[in-house]
Parts: C-alpha cells; sequence; structure tokens
C-alpha cells in the first residue's frame, strides 16, 4: 500500500465552492427555520413558540386541500406527459430535415418564460375574445375558467403540457437516438413485435433519461407557480389553489412569517420524500443487477 | 439448411442508379453451397455489410434475386428466412436474463414452452452457458454477449446460415482467438453455412474455407487462402492479402519476357503481345530473391524477428522483399532475382493467363 501524506490545505480548496452554498442555500434556509420556531408582531420583537407553527400547518385542512390539490396535479401532469413524450420521441423521425424541424418546433415551448406562457394561456383560453374560449363557447360548451372549476383545471393542465411535454420529448429522444441499429436488425431476425421492440429495447435504453424526465417534471409541477397564479390566481375560489400559491398568500398577502416558514420547511421535505420516492423506485431494477 | 442463391443481385442506396459508381453492391452471381465456411474480406464500405444484409433480408435489393434452395425469398421478411446474424456489437436484450434471451426468438414464434425448454438447453449446452443460462445478460463480458447473440440465432431449428458481420471488433485481443477457434469448431460439428465479414485478412484466411474478396462494391475474387495468395485474380487481392502486400510494376509484355524501364524479366509462361495499355507484373515479397549483382538497390531493412523485410528501389520503383533471417543483407547495391513461375501479369487491374 502506498503511503499517502494527510494534507490539510486541501480543505482551502474546498472554501469557495463552501462559502457560496452557505451564503446562496444554507443561510437563507437557515433563516426560515428561524422563523418557523418563532412569533413576530413587528418591531423586530421574536418569541418562541417552538413546534406550534408546524402543529398548526399539519393539522390545518387550508393545507390539507392545497396538497390534495398539488398531489393531483403532480399525479395528472405526470400520467399525461410521460407516456404522450414517449410516444412523440418514438413517432419522430429519426433523420433528415423532419428531425431537425421536429427538434426545433419541440423546443419552442421551452424557451418561452413561465409568465408569457400564462398570459398566452390566460388569453387564449378567454371565453369573451381568445381563440379556444370563443370556439368552445360557440360550440355550445359551458366553459369558463374564472366561474369554472372543472375548466379551470383543464385549461392548467392543457397548458402545463402544451408547455413541458417537449422537455419528456427530448429526452426520450436523445435516449432513442442512442440506440445502434443492430439492436432492431437483431430484434427482426429474431422476429420480435413492434411491441416487444419497445419494452426490450426501446425502453430499457430509455430508463436512465426517463428517470431525469420523471424528476424533473415532479419537482417542477410540485412547486409550479407562475403560470397558474398568471391564468387562474388561485381561483375559482381556491380550487387551483397550490401549495405554491397557498404559501405566497399566507407569507406575503397575510405576512405570517412563522407559519409560512414552517409551510415552507414542510413543502421542502415533501418534495425531498417523494423525489427520493421516486429515485428508489425506477433505480430499483439497476441496484438488483449490481451496476 | 439450403444453398444460398444470388442471381444478378445488385444493391444502390440511391434511388435511381444510373452509372456504375451508384452502386453499394455491383452485380453479382454467386452460390453460396450448403455448409461452406466463406469469409467476405474487403476494406471498409466495399460492400460486404450490404451483401449480408441482403442475405438475411434487411436490404431488399434493388435488383436480382435471392433464392433458398429453390425457393425466391428476395421479397420474405428476415425472420421468415432462418437467418441468424451475429452484429459487429454484441446485441443483447439488457433486461432478460441468458436463458429468457436465448428464448426470445422462439417465444415471439409462439412455440410451446416445453418445446422451448428442451431447446434452449440443448443450445446452451453446445455453447457451454448451461451454468449461466440465470445470470443477467447484461453484465456479461463482451465475447460472452456474442455467444449469446449468436446462440439467439441457433436456437431456431433449421437454420439456412449463420452471419457474422465483424464479430470480433469489440473483442479482447486474447479472446478474439478462443472465440475464432470455437466458432470454427462449431461449424465443424454441426456443419452450418457460414458468412463472416472481416477486414482482418487473418481472420479471413483463418477462418474460412472460401474467402470472397471484394473492391469498391465488386467481388474481385473468390477462391481458397491459397489460391488469393499464390494467383490473385486482382491487383487489389495482391495488395490486400499478405504483409506486405504485392509489389506491382508497370511493364511492356512480349511472349515470354516482360520489360521494366529497360530491364528484362522472363515469365513462367508466354503471353503473346499485350502492349503497353495498363499491364503491370505482379510478384509476391516471398518470391523476390536477393543475389549478387547491382541492377537494384537495398534502401532499409526491417528485421522482424522471423524474417526480414528489404525495402528495395529498382528502375526507379519501390519493392518488398522477404528475406530468410539467416541471410545477412546490407543496405546497398543488390543483385534481384524474379522467380519466373511466381511473376504474374495484370491488364487493367485483372490477372492475365499465359499459355504454359
Amino acid at each position: 500500500m502506498m503511503q499517502k501524506k494527510l494534507n490539510q490545505k486541501a480543505w482551502f480548496l474546498v472554501l469557495p465552492v463552501f462559502l457560496l452554498v452557505a451564503f446562496s442555500a444554507v443561510l437563507p434556509l437557515m433563516t426560515v427555520v428561524n422563523y418557523s420556531v418563532q412569533d413576530s408582531f413587528g418591531n423586530n420583537e421574536f418569541y418562541w413558540v417552538g413546534a406550534e407553527w408546524f402543529e398548526e400547518i399539519l393539522n390545518s385542512s387550508r393545507f390539507h386541500d392545497a396538497l390534495g390539490r398539488q398531489l393531483l396535479f403532480s399525479g395528472i401532469i405526470l400520467a399525461i406527459e410521460v407516456p404522450l413524450g414517449i410516444w412523440i420521441a418514438l413517432s419522430m423521425p429519426k433523420k433528415g430535415w423532419g428531425a431537425s424541424l421536429c427538434l426545433v418546433l419541440m423546443a419552442l415551448p421551452l424557451l418561452i418564460p413561465w409568465n408569457v406562457v400564462g398570459t398566452i394561456w390566460q388569453i387564449f383560453a378567454r371565453a369573451d375574445i381568445g381563440l379556444l374560449g370563443h370556439t368552445l363557447a360557440a360550440m355550445g360548451i359551458d366553459y369558463n375558467y374564472t366561474q369554472n372549476a372543472t375548466a379551470a383545471w383543464v385549461t392548467v393542465i392543457i397548458m402545463d403540457v402544451w408547455h413541458w411535454t417537449s422537455l419528456v420529448v427530448l429526452l426520450c429522444y436523445a435516449g432513442l437516438s442512442s440506440i445502434p441499429d443492430a439492436f432492431y436488425q437483431a430484434a427482426k431476425i429474431d422476429g420480435a413485435s413492434r411491441w416487444a421492440v419497445f419494452r426490450f429495447i426501446q425502453f430499457p435504453k430509455m430508463q436512465r433519461v426517463l428517470l431525469i424526465a420523471v424528476l424533473l417534471r415532479f419537482m417542477d409541477s410540485f412547486m409550479i407557480y407562475t403560470e397558474p397564479f398568471v391564468v387562474t390566481g388561485g381561483g375559482p375560489g381556491n380550487s387551483t389553489t397550490f401549495l405554491s400559491i397557498d404559501l405566497v398568500k399566507m407569507a406575503i398577502g397575510q405576512f405570517d412569517l412563522g407559519p409560512a416558514a414552517a409551510f415552507s420547511l414542510i413543502y421542502f421535505l415533501i418534495v425531498l420524500l417523494l423525489s427520493w420516492v421516486f429515485y428508489t423506485v425506477m433505480t430499483a431494477r439497476d441496484a438488483e443487477a449490481g451496476q | 439448411m439450403a444453398e444460398i442463391h444470388l442471381q444478378a443481385t445488385a444493391h444502390s442506396y440511391i434511388a435511381n442508379p444510373k452509372e456504375p459508381a451508384d452502386y453499394a453492391l455491383k452485380s453479382l452471381d454467386h452460390v453460396w453451397e450448403d455448409g461452406g465456411a466463406y469469409a467476405l474480406l474487403g476494406p471498409s464500405g466495399c460492400g460486404k455489410t450490404t451483401l449480408l444484409n441482403i442475405i438475411s433480408g434487411l436490404l431488399t435489393p434493388s435488383e436480382g434475386r435471392v433464392l433458398f434452395g429453390d425457393t425466391d425469398v428476395t421479397h420474405r421478411d428476415t425472420a421468415d428466412r432462418n437467418i441468424a446474424q451475429v452484429f459487429q456489437f454484441p446485441v443483447i436484450y439488457d433486461t432478460m436474463t441468458v436463458r429468457q434471451n436465448l428464448e426470445f426468438p422462439l417465444r415471439n414464434r409462439g412455440m410451446t414452452a416445453a418445446d422451448i425448454k428442451a431447446r434452449v438447453d440443448e443450445i446452451a449446452e453446445m455453447l457451454d452457458l448451461t451454468d449461466r443460462l440465470d445470470d443477467r445478460a447484461a453484465n456479461l463480458s463482451a465475447d460472452a454477449k456474442q455467444i449469446i447473440s449468436l446462440g439467439r440465432g441457433l436456437v431456431r431449428s433449421d437454420v439456412n446460415a449463420i452471419l457474422f458481420d465483424e464479430p470480433l471488433t469489440v473483442i479482447d485481443p486474447h479472446k478474439k482467438w478462443q472465440l475464432r477457434s470455437k466458432l470454427k469448431a462449431l461449424h465443424r460439428q454441426f456443419g452450418f453455412t457460414m458468412v463472416y465479414v472481416t477486414h482482418d485478412q487473418t481472420e479471413a484466411l483463418t477462418f474460412a474455407d472460401k474467402v470472397v474478396v471484394m473492391f469498391g462494391g465488386e467481388v474481385v475474387q473468390i477462391g481458397t487462402p491459397e489460391e488469393l495468395f499464390e494467383r490473385p485474380a486482382h491487383t487489389f487481392v495482391g495488395y490486400f492479402i499478405g504483409s506486405p502486400g504485392m509489389n506491382f510494376l508497370p511493364a511492356s509484355v512480349d511472349g515470354t519476357t516482360a520489360t521494366v524501364s529497360g530491364q528484362q524479366i522472363s515469365l513462367g509462361a508466354h503471353y503473346g503481345a499485350l502492349g503497353n495499355d495498363q499491364v503491370e507484373i505482379g510478384i509476391r515479397p516471398e518470391f523476390l530473391k536477393l543475389s549478387e549483382g547491382d541492377s537494384a538497390t537495398i534502401q532499409s531493412i526491417e528485421d522482424l524477428g522471423r524474417h526480414k523485410i528489404a525495402k528495395i528501389s529498382f528502375q526507379g520503383h519501390s519493392l518488398s522483399a522477404l528475406v530468410p533471417e539467416h541471410q545477412s543483407i546490407t543496405p546497398g547495391p543488390s543483385g534481384l532475382i524474379f522467380e519466373p513461375e511466381r511473376t504474374l501479369v495484370y491488364q487493367n487491374s485483372h490477372l492475365v493467363t499465359g499459355v504454359k
């Protein structure tokens, strides 16, 4: 064995990153932790309240409702965008100008800022002047996202599908492009059906990028704020008030800093926990294979 | 199993081919005999893989027919042809075990579970895979993966031919020899028709009974390794096979004499008057002997241990000669003897047969 000399100077090399992370993430997070265990009445006076805010948030029906809506929203988003993204990636041309054209078209929605997407759909879906809303109204369908909760949900979901399915498509397409032709030729020789080709060649090769796609789409949809805020403002009523919208109302609208801080920490832990669950489940087979 | 006939088979990747250069494979008539071991040898881009894919049915030729025995299979699906093909990179189904990989083609054809098990066990026995059947295929080494992809072809009963597309490219050098011997042994034992694509002459010559040499989309010679070495039908064969390749010198030939820049060289046969048009004489470095004299100059010597290679300048042309290890030579003037029986004549790159 080679003897390595212990050199404590190496810590200095880590110092810049350490400071950067400390100021950008750890310190703000600690402030939030600080707020979450105290009460304040202004004048910079704080009183220790322990876990009281956490208990309040965890027992409040307002939080339960928002969490329920958020889980339902992310669930629907994943259930639509992942299969749809895979399907589009599979149907895209493999080479030639068609492939380039599709890639550009797919990338377009991703380049538009969140609040612009919200504004586009807010106008597009209006029953009086919007192309979509007006057309639906003309067809005799009762569609008004400012009054009808179902219409509001449908609008927000379609908007997210339009905005983010491309991400799944692009990731899956990259995964598919990495499969050598020989795999398809071998499958032909083996007499594999279209479904078997997908199940045993394309899907396994896409799995790694799919993991990334699912994690990104889960986290982003679970933290969604701007687009529904612009389109529905959380309404009608509270029907599209997702966790982040609720949190902002609490922190900035009502200025309940303590409960809002506790809310933030619980929110953060839920995202972390669910991401970990997705990751563990989706890499279970690789772990089994010892990879 | 059946003979495979190619009848005027040609292929172009361009929709409306006009000139010969548009064809990736130029018109070819050939019969692959049942049970033969063939190698398709040639540089990259010469049409080897195109020819192979036409046989396996991955490509439909733009012209001509493909027959298995008496059946025309030109437009048949590749799955119906009972062809096994092993590709350059090992193709295995990552999520499956070795056994499931071997079962896959049989399942797709709707065989019963009992038949599948019997057949897979038999093939696993044949390829020495029995004790690995329940391992995950993804974790195996490249050579084991190649064996599995071969096995997936073999499990189907009544395999017409096994096609190999440069199967040893990604295999470690010390395993290459092992795998090649294994293929050879399988061929001897079971008598499958095998077609083996490679650009490595050693692989081709050790594997095959008959080597098909391709160049620019054309088959330039089909022969035993010995024929390719002793009588290359095309200058490309002479140059491609052998190390170093054959020496060629522009010459004019009249009767039994060739003239290279005024120097006369006698030939082993009578050729009549060929004129000066694209005529060359060719001789292998093995048959070029050094002697007393000063008609040529030895420029450099490479000692390879078993023998030496002398680079020689002769009438402004550079030649290679193989010199036995024990013969001592030094750079400088030397005589040069062309063995008449071994000196061949080529016109427009093709071998000219003389009259004895």
